[in-house]
């Protein structure tokens, strides 16, 4: 958005490498091609492929691409060659791609991966969501150590109606006597912590107000308009802090905690792995809002974001 | 082919029909907030475009703005108006109006401009005065155009309709969304259909009021010259 030039070449010559290496000896077109040559590869990936580079992905949500970018950066400066395949998608887009090793390093969210390949999984902590994770996924993919951040839904209100109701849990909402509207995006009405889990865990009625940007600047002004009582926002949106936003907390654990965890293929060598996990240890929650921060107060680009926080960790 | 087939079961299922959230409701919302978004760019772009017409005032003026504002992508113009606004109807029907002006406004002056000189300088010669001008000659000549550009805009109106649903205010769109959101592709193919089935709608319907526009005269007039 903010380069459309340089994102659209990004974007193409990342197309382009992913048509080139994952089509693989089979393309007829591929044998004798000079740009798949990468010889420009890397010292250090002993591992597999060959020293082909890695590919990047990222979901089509800003954060995540910020958190991709520490990781690609974090490489490039251990002298690995990485490719950026950013903004696909959501999940059922982009996981077909990683299962099938086209993207080797994908940023995830603990929770919401483990519910994609396990509707039923019944773990809430950091820790079982983890060990969980390594059961479910496919062959051939691991999740790295998880980050401290996380980024999930939440419910959320403003600072006076929360004080108005004494809110400090989601179970307080049983005490507000007014019909209760969340504005979220419509598929908040199907998720397991939409209106049904809220209903059975705290015992509390909401209807759902679609709007359609993921938690962003129409939700958050629905909100503080008054147009509704709740809103789903991501809890590293650094407008829950600007708007100064209250998050109902939730002891029953009805949203699963969403660390940021790295999912990646076996093209991720030890050495690679210990990149990124060192890029996660040092990813806190407020980190991770201070980076959103930038992006969307002062649209700073990925690359920018990402450099500078890397270099200020002593990661670069 | 398969997603094809079961798009259109989703469109036939009867269970999809019925209650607040169903088709027919949300097709009934959809047609209303197209004809309401039309409605309200015509009383604007209408008489602006009959003065344009009459006085050949403003010409350029009314062909720059109304380029200007096709240019606007209308989705940009809604989460402006969103963010100035509010969720609800108020944003999206601002979009909208803003989306049907511009074919209104130049079929607005395109249609006076058809208007044969020779007939308004027969008119005035006749001592017709100038309003009479406007409403005897300039009007019903210039309606069928007219009706030909609140067709297209109608057109436009009703496949962006869809929009309305990013802030909340329903419509169609809400299928398109959800069905995009939670990989449902039956029901996201399933409600463009419907957008398509009321855009044939629409355009048929224009089509026979375009019909009707052309006034007795020009139709008599027309048969003569053929035969």
């Amino acid at each position: 958005m903010k380069n459309p030039t340089r994102r659209s070449a990004l974007a193409l010559a990342a197309v382009a490498a992913l048509a080139l290496t994952g089509c693989g000896s089979s393309d007829p077109l591929g044998g004798g091609d000079t740009a798949s040559g990468s010889p420009s590869a890397t010292g250090g990936t002993g591992g597999a492929g060959g020293g082909d580079a890695l590919v990047i992905g990222s979901q089509q949500y800003y954060s995540n691409e910020i958190i991709a970018e520490l990781y690609a950066q974090a490489l490039e400066a251990e002298g690995y060659t990485v490719e950026r395949e950013y903004q696909i998608g959501q999940r059922e887009v982009y996981l077909p791609e990683v299962e099938s090793g086209a993207i080797d390093v994908m940023p995830e969210y603990g929770g919401n991966l483990l519910q994609y390949y396990d509707a039923e999984a019944t773990a809430t902590s950091p820790e079982d969501i983890q060990a969980a994770l390594a059961e479910v996924l496919p062959q051939g993919l691991r999740p790295l150590e998880p980050a401290e951040a996380t980024d999930q839904d939440s419910y959320n209100v403003t600072r006076e109606f929360a004080e108005k109701h004494s809110l400090t849990t989601l179970a307080d909402l049983q005490n507000v006597d007014e019909q209760l509207k969340v504005a979220a995006n419509s598929e908040f009405e199907t998720r397991p912590y939409g209106p049904a889990g809220l209903k059975e865990a705290y015992g509390v009625d909401v209807t759902v107000v679609p709007v359609e940007d993921s938690g962003g600047p129409l939700t958050v002004k629905a909100l503080v308009d008054g147009d509704v009582q709740l809103a789903d926002i991501y809890s590293a949106d650094p407008s829950i802090a600007a708007e100064d936003l209250v998050t109902l907390e939730d002891p029953e654990n009805l949203i699963l905690p969403q660390n940021v965890t790295p999912i990646v293929s076996d093209a991720v060598d030890e050495q690679a792995a210990a990149v990124i996990e060192e890029v996660n240890a040092k990813l806190t929650p407020e980190e991770l809002i201070g980076l959103n921060r930038q992006s969307v107060e002062k649209e700073a680009s990925s690359e920018d974001i990402a450099q500078a926080w890397l270099s200020g960790q002593g990661l670069s | 082919m398969n997603q094809l087939w079961e798009a259109v079961l989703w469109c036939l299922d009867p269970t999809n029909w019925t209650g607040p959230s169903g088709i027919a409701a949300r097709s009934l919302e959809h047609l209303g907030y197209t004809l309401l978004a039309v409605a309200i760019a015509a009383a604007i772009a209408v008489p602006i475009g009959w003065w344009v017409g009459h006085t050949g005032k403003g010409r350029g003026a009314a062909v720059a703005l109304s380029g200007a504002a096709r240019a606007l992508p209308t989705l940009g113009v809604l989460t402006l108006t969103g963010l100035l606004l509010g969720i609800g109807l108020a944003a999206p029907m601002t979009a909208f109006v803003i989306l049907a002006i511009p074919s209104i406004l130049a079929a607005a002056y395109a249609g006076f401009e058809a208007v044969d000189r020779r007939v308004i300088d027969a008119a005035r010669a006749q001592g017709y005065t100038g309003t009479q001008v406007l409403w005897q000659i300039e009007v019903p000549l210039g309606l069928p155009v007219l009706v030909g550009g609140l067709r297209s805009a109608a057109l436009q109106v009703v496949a962006t309709a869809t929009l309305a649903a990013y802030v909340g205010a329903g419509g169609l769109g809400r299928y398109l969304f959800l069905g995009l959101k939670t990989q449902d592709y039956a029901m996201m193919l399933g409600s463009s259909l419907l957008v398509v089935a009321l855009a044939l709608v629409l355009d048929g319907a224009f089509a026979l009021a375009g019909r009707a526009a052309v006034p007795r005269g020009v139709t008599v007039a027309r048969r003569g010259v053929n035969a």
